[in-house]
């Protein structure tokens, strides 16, 4: 079964088509990056796996379930995280958050014990007391990555996890996602298409429509078919050439 | 001599009754404090005043008459944001001086002895009543158990609406819920408390204490314990100098901010 399946999805905007007929797939174990331009409905993508959104028309279908019913299984990583900093809540109050069960059920022991194993994951086990907003942007984003993990999800969806990471934790966050990627799919939106192509497995191109999905390949053959996407890309890995915008 | 006062039966019920109040003003207060919707039960507290003068207009209790009034008001703000193109700071906006203006039409349109309106502005806090009493208490207790059964709820959702959606919590109701028991905490001390100290009540204590504590029920019961202890000095205050008790608790409020402001740093 695949994790995630597009069928004819198209969303409008204000009469504007935001994606226009999305038809793709992806697999149990994919690793997946979805670039393309600002404004080019990476984050509606990202909503309507998750449920958030609701397709105008076409069908979206996550583990073979409408997503509203696949929710145990996905786990998110929002892009902007804005709240008070001083927001009174704990690392761990914030971790916990994430494994959430339902209407007047508490958390259990394996819960505790899930949350404490999530941030060793991320390494921030150090940290569970301390305050929220009292974490450096690195920091933090390794709590809510921790959030997005607890429940041991099957598909683990991350919206520009790249913005909030300082440079020298790009190859740690990439070391925690190749520990990841045995046991979910990974799908991450992303602007940072040169750092990203080096380590996922696929690409997904999108500008209101999907121009190019597959693996990425270090042969001209794979760069090729990425021509047909309307935007500058610079490719590692190879002599740098600067494709063409169409 | 000057404990003498505290022998007064009226005096003893304006400390229960701040005890009370700050119960409902400390663990709501919270939530709207650290989920940032005090212009919101601004509005709500206003546009409830609509219902009062309904109520007075249809000769029904005010309070009553309040209750569905402030709750709609509520749900409007609430929802309007995700459904209607209208946002929702416009929405309060018009709810805050339309539920006002409608409080005082009824009220003029109604035959008769007319109510003294300052009184909803500040409340009376010195002349309340043992039913007045019992209902804050009852008040109290719906409260108390709400919050206790939906600590986790409001807690992820006041903190991150969108992820709690994403893990399955019902966020939209959720914080309807919430809303709804600002608008009932409103509706039940408007009459006590006033409309303008109730706002003062909400938010000032849980800035104090914010600025504390890092834990949320941490929070509400210091909250609640500085509005208390805040409210009564208020009351001894304006009894001494023969102010409005209710603008004097105001003013408490603000200094007692101010001085635990500046001693933060």
């Amino acid at each position: 079964m695949n994790a995630v399946e597009f069928n004819q999805v198209s969303m409008k905007y204000n009469e504007q088509y935001v994606l226009q007929d999305i038809n793709f797939s992806i697999e149990e174990k994919d690793f997946m990056a979805i670039i393309g331009p600002n404004g080019g409905g990476k984050s509606t993508l990202l909503k309507l796996m998750l449920g958030l959104l609701k397709p105008d028309t076409g069908e979206v279908k996550v583990f073979g379930k409408e997503p509203n019913h696949a929710r145990d299984l996905m786990g998110y990583l929002p892009q902007n995280l804005s709240f008070d900093p001083q927001f009174p809540i704990s690392v761990y109050e914030t971790v916990l958050t994430g494994k959430y069960h339902g209407l007047f059920k508490s958390y259990k022991q394996s819960d505790e014990e899930a949350v404490i194993q999530a941030l060793k994951d991320v390494e921030m086990e150090d940290f569970m007391d301390r305050q929220i907003g009292k974490l450096s942007g690195g920091q933090m984003q390794r709590v809510f990555i921790a959030r997005a993990i607890v429940r041991n999800p099957k598909l683990l969806l991350m919206d520009e996890p790249m913005a909030s990471i300082d440079p020298d934790m790009q190859s740690s966050f990439y070391k925690l996602m190749l520990n990841l990627k045995d046991e979910m799919a990974i799908v991450l939106v992303s602007h940072d298409v040169g750092a990203v192509s080096t380590h996922v497995d696929k690409i997904a191109c999108l500008n209101r429509e999907l121009f190019y999905h597959g693996p990425v390949e270090d042969s001209a053959k794979g760069l090729e078919e990425i021509y047909h996407c309307p935007i500058e890309l610079i490719s590692h890995g190879i002599p740098h050439r600067v494709l063409k915008e169409h | 001599m000057y404990y003498d006062f505290l022998q007064y039966e009226f005096i003893q019920r304006a400390l229960v009754t701040a005890v009370l109040v700050s119960i409902v003003c400390g663990v709501v207060g919270s939530y709207v404090v650290i989920k940032r919707i005090v212009s919101l039960s601004g509005a709500i507290s206003h546009a409830a005043f609509g219902g009062v003068g309904l109520g007075y207009f249809l000769t029904v209790n005010p309070v009553l008459a309040a209750i569905p009034f402030s709750i709609a008001s509520a749900m409007i703000i609430g929802g309007v944001e995700k459904k209607v193109k209208i946002s929702a700071d416009t929405a309060m906006g018009i709810l805050w001086s339309v539920g006002m203006a409608l409080g005082v039409i009824f009220i003029n349109l109604t035959p008769g002895y007319a109510p003294d309106l300052f009184s909803y502005l500040f409340g009376d806090i010195l002349t309340v009543s043992n039913s007045d009493l019992i209902i804050m208490l009852i008040l109290d207790l719906i409260i108390i158990t709400t919050v206790y059964l939906f600590r986790r709820e409001f807690l992820s959702v006041s903190f991150d609406e969108e992820f709690s959606t994403v893990v399955g919590l019902p966020s939209l109701p959720i914080y309807m819920l919430l809303l709804a028991l600002v608008a009932l905490s409103v509706v039940v001390l408007m009459k006590v408390v006033g409309i303008i100290l109730l706002i003062a009540l909400f938010t000032i204590p849980a800035a104090i204490s914010k600025q504390y504590t890092h834990n949320l029920t941490r929070l509400m019961i210091l909250a609640t314990t500085i509005s208390i202890i805040l409210s009564a000095l208020g009351i001894i205050i304006s009894y001494i100098f023969n102010l409005a008790s209710g603008a004097t608790i105001v003013m408490v409020l603000a200094a007692a901010f101010l001085i635990s402001y500046y001693l933060k740093d």
